[in-house]
């Protein structure tokens, strides 16, 4: 396992990780700002080149035309967006990084290979947070872009209809890891966990409108961060786990100072639709 | 024993996280959220794995599928990024 090839792409990820954590910080300054994006572009391009040099991985044709057609698609939906259209160009980039978690965690479970116990949990959790990022990140979007009505969208018994998800995921969730050879060889569970995770996040953004939409943006943000690092480590993969969480925590802080900067609170935003302030987060 | 290691990880680049933002300046939050929303495209490297190792057709689908979202997500969002911070700068100069 540990030959020399693993051993370049760990260190690697070594300075990837340090360089955008290099990034993330001169990001914070206005004057560096730029420079930081830059910086932090560079450690992507760096963990994604070594990552290729990877044994497992045989065929590149595949790769190459996907890695093509998404960077001509992202180049072009970032030159072509209006300045004024950014914020929603963001959260439907921020889904589409979801979506994308979504995949990795199902191709996981697909390949079958070392499936442990932590490790089906781990890549439950990438395909929910997953899940929830994408849609609500859609919902965010539609919303903002008034393809769907921007105000707060509330209907009586919200609060119990979204309960009722969470248990039902949480139900998937140990059907899913208690009995892996039914959610495996049958897929229905695997399938029903993706439905209630995009349920869940349509259900999560509905409520939120107006002004909060920018703090549930960023919010979805952190999810997918959060995701990254669960799939980081259904895939043992440091700079995943490293980046991800960096991406999590900086999101959720960031988050809580959109909100302090709006006074209000996070849970004033997320529950604002609801008539009681109830429930707990996720 | 290497998921407690990991864990470690998470913590130490959880601490850091909070650090580096803790102080930013209101106009950086949409640059910052962009920003950072490139980077939780670091999927990416997850999704290669999947797409290029030689399993069975739909698990190369679904990796191929995650490598384009993907690649979306990190050439999109740097450039939004930066368009974003050459605004900034420009405004701030005039």
């Amino acid at each position: 396992m540990t030959s020399n090839i693993d051993l370049v792409i760990n260190f690697t990820y070594v300075i990837s990780a340090a360089l955008f954590i290099f990034g993330l910080k001169l990001l914070g300054h206005p004057s560096s700002a730029r420079k930081g994006n830059l910086v932090s572009a560079v450690a992507m391009l760096l963990a994604i080149v070594v990552t290729l040099l990877d044994n497992n991985i045989v065929n590149f044709q595949w790769i190459a035309i996907a890695m093509l057609a998404g960077a001509v698609v992202g180049f072009f939906a970032a030159r072509l967006v209006a300045m004024t259209d950014m914020p929603e160009m963001v959260s439907l980039l921020n889904g589409v990084g979801g979506l994308a978690s979504v995949f990795v965690a199902w191709a996981t479970i697909q390949s079958g290979a070392g499936l442990t116990a932590f490790i089906l949990v781990v890549t439950f959790l990438a395909l929910l947070i997953g899940g929830v990022t994408f849609s609500g990140s859609i919902v965010a979007w539609a919303k903002l872009s008034e393809r769907i009505t921007g105000r707060a969208v509330t209907f009586s018994g919200q609060a119990i209809v979204n309960v009722i998800i969470v248990l039902a995921i949480i139900a998937t969730g140990y059907a899913f890891v208690a009995q892996p050879e039914i959610a495996l060889t049958s897929a229905q569970v695997l399938y029903v966990a993706l439905a209630l995770s995009l349920l869940f996040g349509i259900m999560l953004v509905l409520p939120i409108g107006g002004a909060d939409m920018p703090v549930v943006i960023s919010l979805l943000n952190s999810y997918s961060g959060l995701a990254a690092c669960a799939a980081g480590f259904a895939l043992q993969n440091n700079i995943l786990i490293v980046a991800g969480s960096l991406v999590g925590a900086s999101g959720i802080i960031l988050t809580n100072i959109m909100c302090k900067a709006m006074n209000r609170s996070l849970s004033n935003v997320l529950f604002s639709g609801f008539m009681p302030v109830h429930k707990s987060d996720m | 024993m290497a998921t407690i290691y990991l864990l470690f990880i998470v913590l130490l680049a959880a601490f850091l996280g909070f650090e580096l933002i803790r102080k930013v300046p209101a106009t950086l939050h949409t640059p910052l959220m962009s920003g950072s929303n490139a980077i939780s495209g670091i999927t990416l490297v997850g999704a290669l794995v999947a797409s290029g190792a030689d399993h069975d057709l739909l698990t190369t689908i679904l990796g191929t599928a995650a490598v384009t979202l993907a690649s979306i997500n990190v050439v999109g969002g740097y450039l939004v990024t930066d368009r974003m911070l050459g605004m900034f700068k420009k405004k701030n100069s005039n």
